[in-house]
């Protein structure tokens, strides 16, 4: 009888009859969310559905303006809806709150709906609903705290989560079960928020594990998990659960069929998933607590029936446990088999996760995996992305020196027909197996040209300078691979990387082209011209980059001590002289000034290049493009002007030659006399002398290689760390600003230098604005930390003080430029300073 | 735990403006975010990327939808996270039924054959409270389809796998919410007014048949 009337009653009131309508008098009726989303989808266009939306927020703001409790709830349901559609609805925000505090459940129901859906901790609104969620945690009815629960859980900032987590820490002692499991994952969301508060939550555990309902026992897994993640202490203190949780999981698979908990056939797989991460946790790393799981995790392995994914679910969940515990190696082997069955599995998300977690233990297994190889290679032929990138991954990894020829092969034959996503990472997983198992010089020098020429234009840029070294080092290989090289440039001239590194080789061994002396291959006949050709083709080509074109005049230069036909080079170099390209025009000028005043000192300039020493990292080898760079090059002002030239051109010519990453070539000068000796390392003194810290980037800083620079070097070199006692230095003193640095060494780390700056003014006036800024050379990382203010008081009355902190992996040469910004009687002032007199102690 | 959880059906909706002419838009119809600011680095990411401005949500929607639209049936049902759904952590994990798309984007600390099964018991439950759902049910109903979510889901967590115990909360909490006059009618004869509503309008093009899902058709567990 009541639900009839109240249904009624509901049908004019949804209508909106002219009856009610009439009853409200002046106000119409807001439309009802059913009617707009109606109308809304009969919109045509996009431009008609804005109109419309907007139409309606307008009737909506006026309703809220007018404080309608009627429609309220109406109107904020219509908002969600727009707001799903992309539309802003933040002006409902507080329209939320009102609604939260209704005390209808209807009203109550979308309000939070709202909250959850407009609001999060960015918006100082969300604490006006603190007390509101507060009262209704202590509400008669379990769905209005249900609500408030679910809310908190969802969007509580840690505010919130301080002021209550008291009511949650209750509530999850509760016998109800719809609240004890919504309060189980607040606390989680709370612990989140705030981990200090976990320890309140622990004598509410203590029961929870005995607990009946599977929504409890789910979510209270999740909370001990997320426990024992954050704490060490709460992980070993929950290790004694471990028997308890083997329990409820061995009910699981041996309790018959029961209609609650079944899906497909098996008892609460979730829950089972989520027993078995716990475990895996709480299994980690300690033997007794593995010791007391290995025998359950056999059952499960054994017992799951996998032909629905559930059963999977729960079987890859086991596999990936006993992967992780101290599990016996029976196990492990037992696991990776079930992996290489899933390998197998018809279904590509089975595939996957197996994949994925072969990817996990390739590390610690390996030789179990390697026995799944060709499975593995065969899903690089898969057709869907999502496998074979995790294929390709996992056959990156089984790569070793047994097997790279053949697995190579698959590899290189995957990158060419893969889609260009994959080609970036599969040409840089090509290039380091072939570096770390290369069976011979020979088959690296061809995988890398095979890598260049297929997926030339996705290979990353550093890939360049480290074939060139390569090819450098291989020195019996240098005709073979100028030829290849060569013959690759006729058939296609697009792949940049190639051209560059083909530019390079046979600018290098021109030479050796032309004699044919090539032992592996058939030798090709080329004339002098023929080369040329090829690389002035290059010159003018437009799929060349401004790069190839330097790389390629570069070649063309050295060619001409290596060639007869020097005219024809002149000639060429001389026309670049005017190229629009800068770049292009200074390497031809500078050629051309080698070519006319210099001439002597060519051959030795374009001598072959000596054999690279092999570093084992990238990082410090920027230091000839810094000196080129960033060095003032007038350093010995004795020298007559003319002769600066020549030395920056070295100097470009050496970071041309060099490319960016190939390791740093002076330090082997020395060793090989050249015909022009003297004056070579006069200019490459010079050189150093700019930055005379070349560093022949020692492995480690502390063993100092036989420094062969150093009788050129203006600098001593000092090893032991002065620690204490650095002079402090001013760094900069120009119209009343003076900026002193001093020096402290970091501890524990040496190569930081803590450098602290005092500014201060000797002006009448302050200097307010006040911003310091330091950069250093790529070599050195610098880290700058907040001043102490930003004005400069006048008359010396006071310093800004500010911290800066030097990195020195290399222990090279401080250098430092400034830059001041500040306000000086009212009008903006700006400097840039250099600082190289930094003492030695600081840096060394 | 669950970053997001989205639920798309662009087909019916674009078919629907394709008609017109004009233009045809992959729209979701439904987009839950189960959103938490939990850890630290996912606090800024998940501010800012986690659809909590309008711009964002759409562009989200938008990205997933064009990401898993285009994926075949027999392909797997994982996608590796772009930086718009957070990075490498995440995942989207999907499953598909007939026009609408169910999306999941989970984070390392899910398993992902145990999401797929959350996918199949979350519509299953759909199913149930609103009799054969179908996509205009998302839509008429999406305040309905957020509770019966809240009571599966909570705060990117899982909440409750049971469905007949999802289907007796929800049913109960909206008997409440009738009993004091409600916001909307009830589901099913909202379903049937807006199914006999919208057949005169466009009969040709929406055939209610084809869009319902049928628990018995859905693929195979």
């Amino acid at each position: 009888m009541m639900t009839n009337l109240s249904r009624t009653s509901f049908t004019i009131l949804d209508d909106s009859s002219p009856f009610l309508a009439s009853l409200r008098l002046n106000m119409p009726a807001p439309i009802r969310l059913r009617e707009l989303i109606r109308t809304i989808r009969t919109a045509r266009t996009q431009a008609e559905e804005r109109e419309m939306i907007q139409k309606e927020c307008a009737a909506i703001r006026s309703s809220f303006r007018e404080e309608d409790n009627t429609y309220r709830c109406r109107n904020v349901a219509k908002l969600l809806y727009m707001h799903m559609l992309g539309y802003p609805a933040h002006f409902g925000q507080l329209e939320c709150l009102k609604l939260i505090a209704s005390q209808k459940f209807t009203d109550k129901r979308i309000g939070y709906l709202g909250a959850m859906l407009l609001l999060d901790e960015r918006q100082d609104v969300h604490l006006l609903m603190t007390n509101c969620i507060k009262n209704d945690l202590n509400h008669s009815t379990q769905y209005v705290q249900g609500l408030a629960l679910c809310t908190l859980g969802c969007m509580g900032s840690s505010e919130m989560c301080r002021d209550l987590a008291g009511e949650v820490e209750k509530l999850l002692k509760t016998s109800n079960s719809y609240l004890r499991k919504k309060a189980a994952l607040c606390a989680v969301h709370v612990i989140r928020k705030v981990p200090e508060l976990m320890e309140m939550f622990l004598p509410a555990t203590k029961n929870l594990l005995s607990e009946k309902n599977h929504g409890v026992l789910h979510t209270s897994v999740v909370l001990l998990t997320e426990m024992c993640e954050r704490s060490p202490d709460m992980l070993a203190h929950f290790r004694k659960l471990v028997p308890q949780l083997v329990r409820i999981l061995k009910n699981l698979i041996m309790s018959g069929y029961s209609p609650e908990h079944d899906v497909s056939g098996i008892s609460d797989p979730f829950l089972q998933v989520r027993i078995l991460r716990l475990l895996r946790i709480l299994g980690k790393g300690d033997d007794d607590s593995s010791e007391a799981m290995n025998d359950i995790l056999a059952q499960v392995a054994t017992n799951t029936e996998t032909s629905k994914n559930v059963g999977n679910a729960i079987l890859y969940e086991t596999v990936l446990t006993i992967m992780d515990i101290k599990s016996e190696s029976g196990l492990r082997v037992l696991a990776i088999n079930i992996l290489g069955r899933f390998l197998l599995n018809n279904d590509k998300n089975i595939r996957y996760v197996a994949l994925t977690s072969l990817l996990k233990t390739v590390q610690t297994d390996h030789n179990a995996v390697q026995r799944h190889r060709s499975t593995i290679v065969d899903c690089l032929k898969d057709l869907d992305v999502s496998i074979k990138r995790r294929a390709m991954e996992l056959s990156f990894a089984l790569v070793n020196g047994n097997n790279i020829r053949g697995m190579m092969k698959e590899l290189l034959y995957f990158l060419d027909s893969c889609d260009p996503e994959f080609k970036a990472d599969c040409a840089s997983g090509v290039f380091l197996a072939a570096e770390k198992y290369a069976p011979s010089k020979r088959w690296h020098i061809d995988t890398i040209m095979r890598v260049l020429t297929t997926a030339g234009s996705y290979v990353r840029d550093d890939s360049v300078p480290n074939l060139i070294q390569l090819i450098t080092n291989s020195v019996e290989m240098h005709a073979y691979t100028v030829q290849r090289l060569y013959k690759a440039l006729l058939d296609d001239i697009s792949q940049q990387p190639l051209v560059q590194v083909a530019s390079w080789c046979i600018g290098e061994y021109g030479d050796l082209l032309l004699s044919g002396q090539c032992e592996e291959e058939e030798p090709i006949q080329v004339t002098e011209d023929e080369v040329l050709d090829v690389l002035e083709g290059l010159l003018v080509s437009n799929l060349s980059t401004p790069v190839t074109r330097g790389y390629s005049l570069t070649a063309i230069m050295k060619l001409s001590t290596r060639f007869s036909s020097v005219n024809r080079i002149k000639k060429v170099v001389s026309i670049y002289g005017s190229s629009i390209d800068v770049e292009l025009q200074q390497r031809a000028v500078e050629y051309n000034a080698l070519f006319k005043k210099y001439d002597h000192m060519r051959p030795a300039l374009l001598e072959r290049m000596p054999i690279m020493e092999k570093t084992a990292s990238n990082g410090p080898t920027e230091i000839v493009q810094t000196n080129g760079e960033t060095e003032p090059s007038v350093v010995e002002p004795k020298h007559p002007p003319p002769i600066n030239q020549p030395a920056s051109q070295g100097n470009d010519l050496l970071d041309l030659l060099g490319g960016n990453d190939v390791p740093v070539i002076q330090t082997t000068m020395p060793t090989k006399p050249a015909s022009a000796g003297g004056e070579l390392l006069d200019l490459l003194g010079d050189l150093s002398l700019g930055g005379p810290a070349p560093a022949p980037a020692p492995p480690a800083p502390t063993s100092q290689p036989p420094f062969l620079l150093d009788g050129l070097s203006s600098q001593p070199l000092f090893n032991d760390i002065a620690a204490a006692g650095i002079p402090p230095m001013t760094a900069y003193n120009k119209n009343g600003l003076k900026i002193d640095f001093t020096f402290e060494r970091a501890n524990p780390n040496p190569n930081v230098a803590v450098i602290t700056i005092h500014a201060s003014n000797s002006t009448e006036a302050d200097m307010t604005d006040f911003v310091f800024q330091a950069a250093v050379p790529k070599t050195f990382q610098l880290q700058l930390l907040s001043p102490s203010s930003n004005v400069v008081p006048a008359l010396n009355q006071g310093t800004v003080t500010q911290v800066i902190r030097v990195l020195n992996q290399q222990k090279q040469q401080l250098r430092m430029r400034i830059k001041l910004t500040y306000t000086h009687k009212g009008s903006a002032v700006q400097d840039l300073a250099e600082v190289n007199n930094f003492p030695p102690q600081s840096w060394q | 735990m669950s970053r997001f959880l989205l639920c798309l059906g662009g087909s019916v909706y674009g078919a629907e403006r394709g008609k017109a002419g004009t233009e045809v838009r992959d729209r979701g119809c439904f987009a839950a975010h189960t959103r938490s600011g939990m850890h630290p680095f996912e606090k800024t990411v998940c501010l800012q990327k986690c659809g909590d401005t309008e711009d964002m949500q759409q562009q989200i929607i938008r990205e997933t939808f064009h990401l898993v639209s285009k994926r075949d049936d027999n392909v797997c049902n994982f996608l590796e996270g772009g930086s718009l759904i957070g990075g490498s952590d995440y995942k989207l994990i999907y499953r598909h039924y007939a026009t609408l798309y169910f999306v999941f984007c989970v984070d390392s600390s899910e398993s992902e054959l145990g999401i797929l099964d959350l996918i199949q018991v979350f519509v299953e439950t759909l199913d149930k409270c609103f009799e054969n759902v179908c996509e205009l049910d998302l839509i008429f109903h999406m305040d309905k389809v957020h509770y019966i979510l809240q009571e599966v889901v909570m705060g990117g967590m899982v909440l409750e796998t049971n469905m007949n115990e999802i289907v007796a909360q929800v049913e109960v909490q909206n008997r409440m919410e009738k009993s004091e006059g409600g916001l909307s009618a009830a589901p099913a004869r909202a379903v049937s007014a807006v199914k006999n509503m919208n057949l005169p309008e466009i009969p040709r093009n929406i055939n209610i048949g084809d869009i319902n899902i049928k628990v018995p058709s859905l693929s195979p567990f």
